[in-house]
């Protein structure tokens, strides 16, 4: 501090600076809602219409298959969702553009607008499930087993699973290089998708008990299983607590990693 | 009243990680094109500010002059906080920019040296939504973005894309977004660098306005007129360290008097620069390399006997340029290098 001039406390408040941010992401969001929703909701669909739809027609799988897709599906919108909208932008705005660079200047904390990202990616995560559900009900029919009876444990899940994907989002994002944009997708993405649960219930890999126990490493294991166990209680599941649990320690570790690699990425 | 100061900044890259990240011009960590030469050499770091003192009055308009690699771009990168430095102490407007690197961001306002508006936004909202940031209400800060974008000519802009707005234009949007929180001290990153010469000297204008409004302004240039037209007082660094620091005028003063010419060679102008001491009317003759740098009091009319010193060395001339005594003839004497 210098003695010239008089040191006035900073006027705005963290929870202003934050408030303008996530209003300024809704703003951007709401205009390209249409590509938003095509971008995340699109291969969820594309499964949904392939096994929940043309393969019971054929007679392939059997009628419960349905029942353990759903919440599979709603879980891989939510991540899908959360992840690419906090990574693509992370990597374009410090990669190339360096658009962020007016919100880096903003008057709080660097830990404040990393936040800030996180939870506009949480929201947009649960806005694709909440879109995704009605699709998948039109595109399967009456789904046998299904309840809303534990609604606060769906919340949990969602919000839960939410952050761990959005953080991760913001550690991939501000982690890769422009160019291995495509990577992240093929290499760390897809895997993800394929075996995290989603299109099988974790029970079912009792067949394949390698598999079963390689596949908890994965996240998405944990909200689809979450989510089985709060919305179709019925199939065979991981217990709620310990999905809830998981995904607790995941978000937090994703979360600072996120910090620390945005922060790094922000500040030389 | 002090704007800004600095004791002993120091800023040291480690040269693997920095190379890492994508390049392009901005107050972020650097990329590698941002580096001299010596980053390419195995050197496991490079110092990119060696200690650097610096004080900026109140309403000085403050320029840093310098090639690229000088430290320009870190000295701001540190003083704007998106920098941390190695070593060393600054404050900027009262402010510790490493302890309190918040309330330093709340009095700033920074324009990038490449325009990187919120393309997510129309030209009013990236105005808004920046005010917003600082903590302005809506209808305040939509009533000083008309206002701004009036005084720059753009207020028929205001619900375009920033895609639709030309380099001139984004870079006078840049102004405007650094200026709407009203901040006490503005920093300006090589501003016209890629504009066109008219829109070079419509930004003078706006720069000069600031200036009389009684505004800190600190700009990094590397054009010796730019800084010559608008500066009170200049920095001229290179490789990290203040090489000169007065006012405009006493630095063009202590150009080394004379004519400055210059030869390119085609070989070391060692021996080419002792003949040319002999000739009438040099007052001084440097071999550089292969450049040989002859100061004349009797302006260009010596350079035949100029040349043919250089061709009795042995040597022959590729080009030859003349050069008033001015900031340029200083830099060259101060660093041995031009300013591109």
């Amino acid at each position: 501090m210098t003695a010239t001039a008089p040191v006035i406390p900073t006027p705005v408040r963290a929870s202003t600076v934050f408030l303008a941010l996530l209003h300024r992401d809704i703003r951007v969001a709401s205009k390209e809602l249409p590509f938003f929703l095509l971008r995340t909701i699109m291969q969820p669909v594309l499964f949904l219409i392939v096994f929940g739809f043309l393969l019971p027609k054929m007679g392939f799988v059997r009628g419960g298959y349905q029942t353990a897709l759903l919440p599979g599906i709603l879980a891989v919108s939510l991540a899908l969702s959360a992840i690419q909208s906090v990574a693509l932008p992370m990597v374009q705005d410090f990669g190339w553009t360096k658009e962020i660079e007016d919100r880096l200047l903003a008057p709080v904390s660097t830990q404040v607008i990393a936040a800030e990202k996180i939870v506009a990616g949480v929201i947009q995560g649960i806005i694709s499930a909440v879109v995704v559900l009605p699709i998948a009900r039109l595109i399967m029919g009456p789904i046998p087993n299904l309840t809303f009876g534990h609604i606060g444990d769906v919340l949990i899940i969602t919000v839960l699973g939410a952050t761990a994907f959005s953080a991760l989002g913001m550690w991939l994002g501000t982690g890769i290089a422009p160019q291995q944009i495509g990577l992240m997708f093929s290499a760390i993405v897809a895997p993800m998708m394929f075996f995290g649960c989603a299109y099988y219930p974790w029970r079912g890999l009792d067949a394949v008990p390698v598999m079963k126990y390689l596949v908890l490493i994965n996240p998405l294991v944990y909200v689809a299983e979450g989510m089985r166990g709060a919305l179709t209680p019925e199939v065979p599941h991981m217990p709620l607590p310990v999905a809830m649990g998981a995904l607790l320690v995941i978000s937090t570790l994703f979360w600072v990693a996120g910090f620390r690699s945005f922060r790094k990425r922000a500040i030389g | 009243m002090t704007a800004i100061t600095t004791r002993g900044l120091r800023k040291v890259y480690p040269i693997a990680a920095s190379r890492r990240r994508g390049g392009g011009a901005s107050f972020g960590p650097p990329g590698a094109g941002g580096f001299p030469p010596a980053a390419l050499y195995g050197a496991r770091e490079l110092v990119a500010l060696d200690g650097l003192d610096l004080d900026v009055g109140s309403g000085e308009f403050f320029g840093l002059l310098g090639p690229n690699g000088a430290g320009k771009t870190t000295t701001i990168g540190i003083l704007t906080t998106r920098v941390l430095a190695s070593a060393g102490r600054a404050s900027v407007a009262g402010a510790d920019v490493i302890n309190d690197p918040v309330a330093v961001r709340a009095r700033i306002g920074v324009v990038p040296q490449r325009a990187n508006p919120d393309r997510g936004l129309n030209v009013l909202e990236n105005l808004v939504f920046h005010s917003a940031y600082f903590g302005l209400a809506r209808g305040e800060a939509t009533r000083r973005a008309m206002l701004l974008l009036g005084q720059f000519g753009m207020q028929d802009k205001a619900h375009e894309k920033v895609d639709a707005l030309s380099g001139g234009q984004q870079q006078r949007l840049m102004i405007a977004r650094a200026l709407i929180h009203e901040p006490d001290v503005i920093f300006l990153d090589e501003p016209t660098v890629g504009l066109d010469p008219q829109a070079r000297l419509a930004l003078w204008d706006v720069l000069r306005d600031l200036h009389r409004q009684g505004r800190t302004i600190v700009m990094t240039t590397h054009y010796m007129e730019e800084a010559e037209q608008l500066c009170d007082r200049l920095a001229i660094i290179d490789r990290g360290k203040l090489l000169a620091l007065d006012t405009t005028a006493s630095l063009k003063a202590k150009a080394p008097g004379g004519t400055l010419i210059e030869l390119d060679l085609d070989g070391p102008a060692d021996d080419a620069a002792v003949r040319a001491r002999g000739i009438q009317h040099v007052t001084k003759a440097d071999a550089v390399g292969d450049a040989l740098r002859v100061h004349s009091d009797a302006g260009g009319r010596i350079i035949s006997a100029v040349i043919e010193a250089a061709e009795s060395a042995g040597r022959h001339v590729r080009n030859i340029a003349l050069k008033e005594p001015s900031l340029e003839t200083l830099f060259i004497e101060l660093t041995g290098r031009t300013l591109d």
